[in-house]
């Protein structure tokens, strides 16, 4: 079994197809949607987490490739600027899920991108607002 | 009993003995204060927090022909800067921001740039657009200026922050239904988080509790630079209740410092947004303190246990000035990452930099062991413990009441 975590970028032309619901159904994998919008431009955007057999995975992504979705991971689209970060701490009570959490005997703050979903809760929180997004 | 000027000779001979206010822990458990006092002569302090009450002055030099700013107005990138002195002589807030900023009509505003983020990029080195308006005189004619400025073209650029390195300070927690966003950091409804603001057992005015070293004309590590403490700190409450090693258990003293920006680095000098408050800085501060006698020793060693402050509603008792405790913890309990208040666990943030107060009382500790950096004498010391200086609240008063 694979479990990742990956956004993916639907150009305009997808909007009104049924995308996402083939891959539960042609490749047999999970879903779980944290995030989705669509742009004025009418791209859309999902953030998901997709679970299932390696080769049901794999074949699913190229689906989605063929269809036209670029796919990144999702630990490339948030990321910590180290050069902003004081280690302070105050986001670790805000992060939903511990993917931003102190080491207690260097007491600096460690971001797990692995453990990140991309709420951008921390984002706007951050003092010296060194958490950034690129989506 | 040693004196400062004792432990100078040391410093210049390459021979004191200096450790930071974490590393002081150990040695006294092990040695007791006695021993420590002989063996070791200063112990450095740090502290990496926001600190609002900051800001710069600059002089910058006069145009051809010449103008003054005085009456006038002047904006350092946008950021309107108080020029109400004579020509050329500026200051700059670390809190302002730019007029056109939506502050909080959209809530909570964001604050992305001010003062703060100004005094971070002059220290950087980067270009600085000048901006000015004046009414023009026989002896200053120019009425506008707009130019590019640089830290290295200053005539003077000087840190001076009137209220820093606060002695204690409360946990926020927010027993409302809805989230609050405060100087304190966002906090959540029902008791969802609490957060803290102090570096604990490495913190300056912790560690001297009754000011016996720490006074007026105090060097210190201010910046990345060298300062001085120039005055105790707007707010100064040296009288407020403390637990029985004379640690205050509420916010207590403050400082105010001085230094030459010229010197400092942007790293310890970090402009800073608090969502839907505003602007504000984070300032690097490092003391050191020199352990003339036991009792001094004594109190360097103190440790996050025996360090306790109040946890305050900031939804209703804080904004409203009521005084009102929900409970003592002490900051091994805040940095532990949970409290309790009421009976519930509520997790902790910290606004201050632990890791970076470390840095800083390190780096202190280097440029005293290399005999880059002299202890200074304090000419005067500051209003203490029972000395009635305090720290007043408003008394308003109907303005037909002139006398």
């Amino acid at each position: 079994m694979v479990s990742k975590r990956i956004v993916l970028h639907f150009p305009h032309r997808l909007g009104d197809q049924p995308i996402v619901y083939k891959l539960a159904k042609e490749y047999n994998l999970e879903f779980n949607i944290l995030k989705a919008y669509i742009t004025p431009q009418e791209e859309g955007l999902m953030v998901m987490e997709l679970r299932g057999s390696e080769d049901q995975y794999n074949r699913g992504i190229v689906y989605l490739e063929s269809c036209g979705v670029k796919i990144q991971p999702l630990s490339q689209d948030v990321i910590r600027n180290e050069s902003k970060c004081t280690d302070c701490g105050v986001c670790v009570t805000i992060c939903p899920t511990g993917a931003l959490a102190v080491d207690l005997k260097s007491r600096k703050v460690h971001f797990y991108d692995d453990k990140c979903i991309a709420c951008e809760a921390c984002v706007k929180i951050c003092p010296p607002r060194a958490m950034e997004v690129n989506f | 009993m040693k004196t400062i000027k004792e432990i100078n000779e040391k410093i210049k001979k390459g021979q004191a003995v200096v450790v930071t206010a974490e590393e002081i822990i150990d040695i006294v458990e092990k040695k007791g204060a006695k021993q420590a006092a002989h063996e070791v002569d200063v112990v450095t302090t740090g502290t990496f927090g926001p600190m609002c009450s900051s800001g710069a002055y600059f002089n910058i030099g006069h145009s051809r022909p010449r103008i003054k700013f005085g009456g006038g107005s002047c904006k350092l990138n946008d950021v309107p800067a108080y020029c109400g002195f004579a020509a050329v002589d500026v200051y700059l807030g670390a809190s302002v921001m730019p007029d056109d900023d939506p502050h909080n009509k959209v809530y909570p505003g964001e604050f992305k740039y001010g003062g703060a983020h100004v005094i971070q990029e002059l220290v950087a080195g980067k270009d600085i657009r000048l901006e000015a308006h004046a009414y023009g005189t026989d002896c200053y004619p120019r009425k506008k200026l707009d130019t590019l400025i640089n830290i290295r073209d200053l005539n003077e650029a000087v840190l001076f922050n009137i209220r820093n390195a606060y002695q204690n300070y409360n946990v926020a927690v927010n027993l409302s239904d809805r989230t609050i966003y405060t100087y304190m950091g966002m906090v959540k409804p029902n008791l969802g988080n609490a957060n803290y603001c102090s570096a604990g057992q490495l913190s300056p005015l912790l560690n001297d509790p009754y000011y016996k070293t720490i006074g007026i004309g105090t060097r210190i590590f201010l910046g990345g630079g060298i300062g001085y403490v120039a005055w105790q700190g707007t707010q100064h409450n040296p009288g407020i209740r403390r637990s029985a090693n004379g640690v205050p258990s509420v916010p207590g003293g403050t400082l105010a410092v001085i230094g030459d920006l010229k010197q400092m680095r942007p790293q310890w000098l970090v402009g800073t947004s608090m969502l839907g408050y505003g602007v504000t800085l984070i300032v690097g501060i490092g003391v050191p303190i020199p352990l003339l006698d036991e009792e001094i020793t004594r109190s360097v060693a103190v440790r996050d246990e025996e360090i306790f402050t109040q946890v305050v509603d900031y939804s209703l008792d804080y904004p409203q000035m009521v005084s009102n405790s929900l409970g003592e913890v002490s900051y091994a309990q805040l940095k532990s990452g949970t409290i309790t208040v009421r009976g519930r666990q509520v997790p902790t943030g910290n606004l201050s930099s632990y890791s970076k107060a470390r840095e800083i009382a390190q780096e202190l500790k280097s440029w005293i062991s290399r005999g880059d950096f002299f202890l200074a004498e304090p000419v005067a010391a500051l209003p203490g413990a029972d000395s009635g200086y305090t720290f007043k609240p408003l008394k308003e008063r109907p303005t037909g009441e002139v006398r």
